[in-house]
């Protein structure tokens, strides 16, 4: 599970991150949301450490980040996986050495066990065959797919995903987002989500957390989120025709 | 002051690069890549180069000794001095800081680009040393670089000399043996092993800490260079004073 209290951050005196505070069940997938600049990768970078914060705490499984050594965060680090945005595959590496690279930096496995485990994981993700492929040379979907299988490999605690499925065709982005899911589910991870893709908050959107200019503006589940009030989430839900077409419809009795 | 800001940043990175090792077996690995990538894939162009520059340097002092009281074998003491003292030394790594500063600034800086330095990042590992301690480790091979440098140059003198008939090849053989301090060789390597580290580590920094996207990884590229050239350019001045004077 991952705390996070009273979050602040700054940048050249502009509050971006106005004192969140939210919670992140381990074993679900919870998802932040938002409309663009309203502070979301900023306090993913928070909680992964790559920014200082202003003020606040983030506590992962008891253990506040802020307090911890530098070799303690390196450790809690090797148990974090992330799905970048735009993937940030090893470019110089193939598919498997991408995988394996997690394996080879932290374990001692010899490469016949880091070649299974990483050909598991790619089966599993649907992308055997590639395995000699370089990452410039396979499609956007199967570079999220390759950094997903790059996430997990290692079994981590904890996974962060930066909008898994933008610049993905909607079949793409449900593969990714169902993935996500089931091995959220099997390996009962914590696992964090930005995306301001509503049909992945539909999806996978276990408990949510909606962002509005820095500030926490509502929290629930994908269930809640179509019958909350709060003006600012039903401006974001229904900003998308399609949702705005199923509410007339819904308003209209069908 | 941004400059001083620089400095300081600098020196952090290179404080940093030292901390939360890598892997050692991976660290092996990358030490050699970067030796084939920086120093073996720069022999050919250099030693070229090189070759061609000797050749200058002995046409050049042939075509300015007009003296008959001169002694022929000054072409080859003037290709010498010149090939040990600066040229290979210092003009080659000018020419290094453009070939494999710009590559190590434009490499690093798309890995910023693409969050790949990032991932590094978040898995726990420090990119600083995985990224830059193996240049710097291969750039300490950078001397060997240029011992064969110097013989390609001196080679290149000698052939456009003798071949060129502006000396024969006793002369410009006592003209290279004639007045030579073996210290001159020593304070040229002493230079290297600075040049070589100013190689690895400022290209480095301007990709390491570069903000934007690919327009920036260029300008960030032409930075490095021209800092590069300043700092080689200084310390040489500053080196050449502490061992020569």
């Amino acid at each position: 599970m991952i705390q996070v209290n009273d979050l602040r951050k700054s940048f050249g005196g502009e509050e971006v991150l106005k004192g969140i505070t939210a919670t992140f069940e381990k074993g679900k997938t919870n998802m932040i949301i938002g409309a663009s600049g309203s502070g979301k990768s900023v306090f993913l970078k928070n909680m992964l450490g790559l920014f200082e914060p202003d003020a606040g705490e983030i506590i992962y499984d008891g253990e506040p980040l802020h307090d911890m050594e530098i070799e303690r965060k390196s450790e809690l680090r090797k148990e974090m996986g992330m799905l970048f945005q735009h993937s940030a595959l090893f470019d110089s590496m193939t598919v498997e050495e991408n995988v394996m690279f997690p394996l080879r930096m932290f374990t001692k496995m010899k490469l016949p066990e880091r070649l299974a485990r990483a050909n598991e994981i790619l089966s599993r993700v649907n992308l055997i065959g590639l395995n000699k492929k370089m990452p410039s040379e396979i499609s956007g979907g199967q570079q999220k797919r390759v950094a997903l299988a790059r996430a997990v490999v290692n079994n981590p605690r904890f996974l962060f995903c930066d909008e898994p499925n933008s610049g993905l065709d909607p079949n793409t982005a449900t593969v990714i987002d169902q993935l996500i899911q089931e091995i959220t589910h099997e390996r009962k991870i914590t696992t964090v989500i930005i995306s301001h893709d509503m049909n992945s908050v539909m999806e996978i959107g276990e408990t949510i957390v909606f962002l509005k200019d820095g500030k926490l503006a509502w929290k629930g589940t994908n269930e809640e989120i179509f019958r909350t009030d709060n003006k600012a989430v039903t401006e974001f839900v229904y900003s998308s025709n399609l949702f705005h077409k199923v509410r007339i419809a819904q308003n209209k009795g069908f | 002051m941004r400059f001083i800001r620089h400095i300081g940043r600098y020196m952090i990175m290179l404080f940093s690069v030292f901390r939360r090792p890598t892997k050692t077996s991976v660290l092996k690995e990358l030490i050699l890549k970067e030796t084939d990538d920086l120093i073996i894939g720069s022999l050919g162009i250099t030693a070229f180069i090189s070759l061609f520059m000797g050749a200058v340097v002995a046409l050049q002092t042939s075509l300015n000794l007009d003296n008959p009281l001169i002694p022929k074998s000054l072409i080859g003491f003037a290709t010498r001095q010149s090939i040990i003292l600066e040229f290979a030394p210092t003009f080659i790594s000018v020419i290094m800081a453009g070939k494999v500063g710009s590559f190590i600034t434009s490499s690093i800086g798309s890995m910023r680009v693409t969050e790949q330095i990032d991932a590094l990042e978040v898995m726990g590992i420090n990119p600083l040393n995985y990224l830059i301690f193996p240049k710097i480790i291969a750039l300490l091979f950078y001397p060997f670089l240029i011992a064969i440098i110097m013989f390609v140059g001196i080679g290149g003198g000698y052939l456009a000399s003798v071949y060129g008939n502006l000396v024969s090849s006793e002369d410009f053989i006592i003209g290279l043996q004639d007045s030579f301090i073996p210290w001159h060789v020593g304070y040229a390597f002493i230079k290297t092993m600075v040049f070589g580290l100013i190689l690895a580590t400022i290209p480095s920094y301007h990709g390491y800490y570069m903000e934007g996207g690919a327009l920036e990884v260029g300008k960030a590229s032409t930075t490095s260079f021209v800092w590069t050239c300043v700092a080689i350019i200084i310390s040489n001045y500053i080196l050449t004073q502490l061992l020569l004077s």
